[in-house]
């Protein structure tokens, strides 16, 4: 759906020049919701504006929906942004129109005839829950209906993508859920291809199919959410699942720990499970099966999208050699296992 | 038509005045504030017209703006900036040639009409410029993701949002013209300048003076108060 290749950006001023983007290449299919993370800085922000040429690229090409957005003359790029619906960290409504009239912006753009117009924004305010505001001023409307009036705006014209833009940054904990679940509903339900940005993992976690980690410029991990979840490549990836999975132990505990104290015969492990072997009692058939010990330091179980995830940090006490091989059990029956060497880098 | 519309009311006022002294002098102060606000009114509507454009202009062709062109813009603010710089007692004279061209004579009402809206014209633009700059750039970049067009995107965005400060800026436009006008004034323009000028100061006459600066402070405050309710209208909607 979308195809960035070799796309680079540099901001020039007068004094120095400043890499946004280095050779950034990325393929985002059709249908799914995609999330880049970063954080500030890190470019994101430059990348999906790239998309619908809010910015210009200073090299490489971007394909959308089988245009090539980056050659367009302006009257073909208007259009090309009309089948491109985009939300923002700060709503961007319009103080001086109500949210019928706010709805209404994009099909008058789109030279939408007056009664089909209308007919859409009822069926837009419809979808996004807000039948009874349709009068309101934005400026009487809390952040998440605010987001929603921007979320039915973007979808006015029927686009095939939606770019969002940290679109629930400055939203709480709890609107943050509801914006997210109703992006979800809107993907579903109109096979809407979504490509968010975002410095919050917990959003990559709730909706994202598949996720890039942009650092300093440049792209260093793309992939399956749950793999980057159980089996993160990059010291970026790790420091933002840090912030969503608590894996950190008390370090009182560890340090009275067997595995601490007497490396030669324990282990620390981190266990990772995914999907239906999350329900499957693995651990205490290693224990019957192998003849070792198993202390639970720390566990938790979440969802990633609608996957269950579970986390278990172990200490394996015993023969070495029986531990490996219990390991190896865990492995084989498909959990990600993690050897924890120093205690302290967990 | 407005001219006629003027000399209608010229002369009903000069007939009121007709009779006694007092009722002379009634008539004189009447007639002197209806041309102030003749000449204001038409020249802050005529700079408007030309003005506001001129403002928009300013800020789309900005650097980095929806209309890009650094060189035009560069060079119409030098113009803006060369007109306003000069003293508006001074620019009185120098647009006299011109006047003269337009209305056919340097002295009276209408005469004033011409340097009260050339000279109103560069701060009516920057007036705007600054309003349309209060608005933030991200409702501008939604526009644009929208697909409008710069037209769409002044039209329906850059100028509804600012209407507030714009209409305030309609209020102290008029206020500065009104002070300008009696400068007109003492050099032929007509209106409460004139007749300050000419009776209060020439024929020592204490009490025209005061009644003028008396009508002055009431029209400025009726004007300033006509612009904050307006605005609160504007912007009550949506509180």
């Amino acid at each position: 759906m979308i195809h960035i290749t070799n796309l680079t950006k540099i901001y020039t001023t007068p004094t120095h020049e400043v890499v946004a983007l280095n050779d950034v290449s990325l393929s985002i299919k059709k249908g799914e919701i995609f999330g880049i993370i970063g954080l500030s800085g890190a470019g994101k922000s430059t990348l999906i504006r790239c998309i619908n040429m809010l910015e210009k690229p200073t090299n490489g090409a971007i394909t959308v929906d089988g245009e090539v957005i980056t050659s367009l003359d302006k009257s073909d790029l208007r259009a090309a942004r009309q089948r491109i619906g985009m939300i923002f960290q700060h709503f961007n409504l319009l103080s001086s129109r109500n949210v019928f009239d706010n709805i209404m912006f994009p099909l008058e753009i789109a030279k939408v005839p007056k009664d089909e117009a209308r007919n859409r924004v009822n069926e837009l305010l419809e979808l996004v829950g807000l039948e009874d505001k349709a009068m309101v001023y934005p400026q009487q409307l809390s952040g998440g209906q605010k987001q929603r009036v921007g979320i039915a705006r973007a979808l006015a014209n029927n686009p095939r993508i939606l770019l969002s833009d940290e679109a629930t940054s400055a939203l709480d904990p709890q609107t943050t859920r509801s914006i997210l679940e109703l992006l979800k509903n809107i993907n579903q339900k109109l096979n809407i291809t979504i490509l968010l940005i975002t410095h919050d993992m917990n959003v990559i976690k709730q909706v994202c199919d598949r996720v890039a980690v942009i650092d300093d410029a440049k792209i260093v991990e793309t992939g399956d959410v749950l793999n980057i979840f159980a089996n993160p490549q990059t010291p970026t990836s790790r420091s933002f699942l840090k912030a969503v999975m608590n894996k950190e132990i008390p370090e009182d505990i560890l340090l009275n720990s067997t595995s601490f104290k007497n490396k030669k015969n324990s282990r620390l492990i981190h266990v990772s499970f995914i999907g239906s072997s999350a329900g499957e009692p693995l651990i205490s058939s290693m224990i019957r099966n192998f003849d070792l010990q198993a202390n639970i330091l720390y566990g938790n179980i979440d969802r990633v999208k609608d996957t269950p995830f579970g986390n278990l940090t172990l200490e394996l006490i015993g023969d070495i050699e029986i531990i490996e091989k219990a390991m190896d059990y865990l492995r084989n029956n498909g959990l990600e296992v993690e050897v924890l060497e120093n205690a302290r880098n967990i | 038509m407005l001219e006629t519309f003027n000399s209608l009311m010229a002369s009903s006022f000069l007939i009121a005045g007709l009779g006694d002294n007092a009722n002379l002098m009634t008539g004189r102060v009447l007639l002197a504030t209806w041309e102030t606000i003749y000449m204001v009114a038409i020249s802050t509507g005529l700079a408007y017209v030309v003005g506001l454009p001129l403002g928009v202009i300013l800020v789309v062709t900005e650097k980095g703006h929806i209309a890009e062109n650094i060189a035009f813009n560069r060079v119409l603010a030098a113009i803006v900036n060369a007109v306003r710089s000069i003293p508006f007692i001074i620019f009185l004279i120098i647009v006299i040639p011109l006047t003269q061209i337009i209305v056919g004579t340097y002295i009276g009402t209408a005469a004033s009409i011409v340097p009260l809206t050339l000279a109103a014209i560069p701060f009516v633009a920057r007036m705007v410029e600054t309003s349309l700059k209060e608005i933030e750039w991200g409702l501008i970049e939604a526009a644009l993701s929208m697909g409008a067009s710069s037209w769409e995107i002044i039209r329906k965005v850059l100028i509804p949002e600012a209407k507030p400060s714009i209409i305030l800026g309609v209020a102290i436009t008029t206020i500065n013209l009104i002070g300008y006008s009696a400068m007109a004034g003492i050099v032929g323009g007509g209106g409460l300048g004139t007749l300050a000028y000419y009776f209060g100061y020439q024929r020592y006459q204490g009490d025209i003076l005061l009644v003028t600066v008396i009508v002055l402070i009431v029209m400025v405050q009726i004007i300033q108060m006509l612009g904050d309710k307006l605005v609160e209208k504007t912007l009550n909607k949506g509180r």
